[in-house]
């Protein structure tokens, strides 16, 4: 990275970066001023940042190049930008979760994974756009601003973490935290072309995510490498005490998997494509393009080495369902806590009015439609006479999907699918059609019941559009993951001669 | 929901008695649309029902575990001015709510 460029800098991976912070190619100020130059320039059109701090920015990253001057001791990542998803509790900094609920919330202390990441020296750039609560797959449901795809900037940028997606896409940063409940990392990872990963539940701290479904949120990374993801899985990975279902076990060995990957071979690997999910007689709502890019990578698969075979799990027909009960459910008792009484806004109170008129004005002005369509969903789920049809049904259903993961585990180390059964589609196309919507979650929900890890990395392009393909391993082998994204990373990537965001055509600059 | 009805409907009366339980000042407009929306959504989640679940146990969370214990040690929270900073209104050191109780209670 002599005589680096504005331009080199944010075109870089994380990795790259990390690098050259630590030879003293370059400075943190240096590389952190890039990317807010280029948020200034951009993020007009993108809006993938709901709150930029380039003071705090520039200050912290003058933190780590003084630091270093001096000849202390730093790790990797320190230096390295990052942007926060703005479910991601951060002290003193502004964090609604796409909420006007939690409008002007400046909270008194960081999620446990801010904290980490601060403690590594990275520098935090700014939190990014969601769909409210972290309901959605567009990010339309934001209450406060429409987030556009770098691909095509009419197209959505997939969600509920889609600020953090089109930010990593459009080089408004180099790599970033998203939380995944029902695909919120894989989905929108894969229509902008990154790299996202859902790590296996309760491997990655909860503390501080402002809660959705708590059986069901985690947090992964989403990044332009699988070496990147895996780094900044490990910085967040590791039990956390504040969280009563954080895994006590070591943090995992990522990186290495990823770099072991990148060498290509896959001998002995089993691997299992999922019928249920796009295989023959399950295509209906497929893109053909997405199907097309997805048999091709099962055959590059192949030809690394991994022999595959077709998988069936019935019961992954009935994930959609199951998680549009469970989810709800969970929303409605966690939502709960937006009363009016603790943090955020309160609507009505003029004297004359009682506290629950108050709070139900603040919940009526504060939430938006989506998040009062499932907090109604949920409440109807759970309410007696219900319970056992819906909610309890959806728990059993639950067990089933489980199972059919746990079965395909004697035959195969991974399982394989589309991330999305389409490509980005038009901003607005689905607003109206909640069914029409939790549609795209149809391939990544079910590891999310099951509280496996899960991959999305490109694997091609359908009219123009980025692909995702899908690889989920059993409960902490999130290495697998990277080892066989990381593998398919590096064929395609000789095959094509450039990085697959390197292939973005009449990018939005 | 003291009479509920047949399984897979919902009708504008419940979601409308459903939203004041959650706490929402729904408006007409909404219920309307809610109601037309959340039929379609019931619809389709309502396939649950279709699996053979006899002898199945519900599963609650992805990682078994139970009663996570910590020692009972006493640690600093947050200062009590810093939580309050956050709050919509706050008086002498305390959340400040509206009136709970009416006037003849």
């Amino acid at each position: 990275m002599s005589d680096v460029t504005a331009t080199d800098i944010t075109a870089s991976t994380a990795a790259e970066l990390s690098r050259a912070l630590q030879s003293g190619e370059v400075g943190s100020v240096e590389v952190t001023q890039a990317y807010l130059d280029r948020i200034a320039a951009q993020d007009g059109t993108i809006g993938a940042y709901l709150h930029v701090d380039a003071d705090a920015a520039l200050a912290a990253a003058g933190a780590v190049d003084a630091a270093r001057a001096r000849g202390e001791e730093l790790g990797p990542l320190a230096g390295v930008p990052l942007a926060l998803k703005d479910v991601v509790v951060t002290e003193g900094v502004p964090t609604t979760s796409g909420s006007k609920i939690l409008a002007g919330w400046r909270p008194p202390y960081d999620a446990t994974l801010a904290a980490r990441l601060k403690a590594a020296g990275t520098v935090l750039l700014g939190k990014t756009n969601m769909d409210e609560f972290a309901m959605g797959s567009s990010t339309e449901n934001s209450a406060y601003q429409v987030t556009r795809n770098p691909w095509d900037t009419d197209r959505i940028p997939g969600g509920s973490s889609g600020g953090s997606s089109a930010a990593v896409a459009a080089g408004l940063a180099p790599w970033a935290i998203g939380t995944d409940t029902g695909g919120s990392i894989r989905q929108p990872a894969a229509v902008t072309g990154l790299v996202g990963h859902k790590p296996t539940y309760g491997s990655v701290s909860r503390y501080g995510l402002i809660a959705f479904s708590s059986s069901l949120d985690q947090a992964g990374p989403m990044t332009r490498t699988v070496l990147d993801a895996a780094l900044l899985h490990e910085a967040i990975a590791g039990h956390d005490p504040l969280d009563s279902t954080s895994i006590d076990s070591p943090v995992p060995v990522l990186a290495e998997a990823a770099r072991r990957g990148a060498g290509g071979d896959l001998s002995g690997l089993k691997v299992g494509v999922v019928t249920e999910l796009g295989g023959e007689g399950h295509a209906d709502g497929y893109d053909p393009g997405v199907l097309a890019r997805f048999a091709e990578t099962v055959a590059l698969l192949e030809s690394l080495g991994a022999e595959v075979r077709q998988v069936s799990c019935p019961a992954f027909d009935l994930a959609l369902p199951a998680y549009y009960l469970i989810a709800p459910s969970e929303a409605s008792s966690n939502l709960a806590r937006f009363d009016g009484v603790r943090y955020g806004v309160r609507v009505g109170d003029d004297g004359g009015r009682d506290l629950d008129e108050v709070m139900a004005l603040t919940r009526e002005q504060g939430f938006g439609p989506e998040v009062k369509r499932r907090i109604i969903l949920g409440t109807y789920a759970l309410s007696s006479g219900y319970y056992e049809a819906y909610y309890g049904q959806a728990q059993k259903v639950r067990t089933l999907i489980t199972r059919d993961f746990t079965t395909a585990w004697d035959d195969v180390d991974v399982l394989v699918s589309p991330t999305s059964p389409t490509v980005a589609w038009s901003i607005g196309a689905r607003v109206d059609d909640p069914v029409a919507m939790y549609a795209a979650d149809l391939c990544t929900l079910p590891a999310s019941l099951a509280g496996v890890p899960a991959i999305s990395v490109p694997c091609g392009l359908s009219d123009g559009l980025p692909v995702g393909f899908q690889v989920m391993a059993p409960a902490l082998a999130d290495d697998r993951c990277y080892r066989v994204a990381a593998a398919l990373e590096a064929a395609q990537d000789a095959a094509r001669g450039h990085t697959f965001l390197a292939g973005m055509e009449n990018p939005h600059s | 929901m003291s009479t509920p009805s047949p399984k897979g409907q919902l009708t504008r009366d419940e979601v409308a008695h459903l939203a004041h339980l959650s706490r929402l000042a729904v408006s007409d407009e909404e219920l309307d649309l809610f109601a037309g929306q959340l039929a379609a959504v019931l619809d389709a989640v309502a396939q649950v029902g279709k699996a053979d679940v006899a002898d199945v146990a519900p599963t609650t969370h992805a990682v078994p575990m139970t009663n996570v214990m910590r020692a009972d040690v006493a640690r600093p929270s947050l200062a009590r001015d810093v939580v309050l900073a956050g709050a919509p209104a706050a008086e002498d050191g305390r959340f400040r709510v509206p009136r709970i109780l009416g006037e003849e209670q």
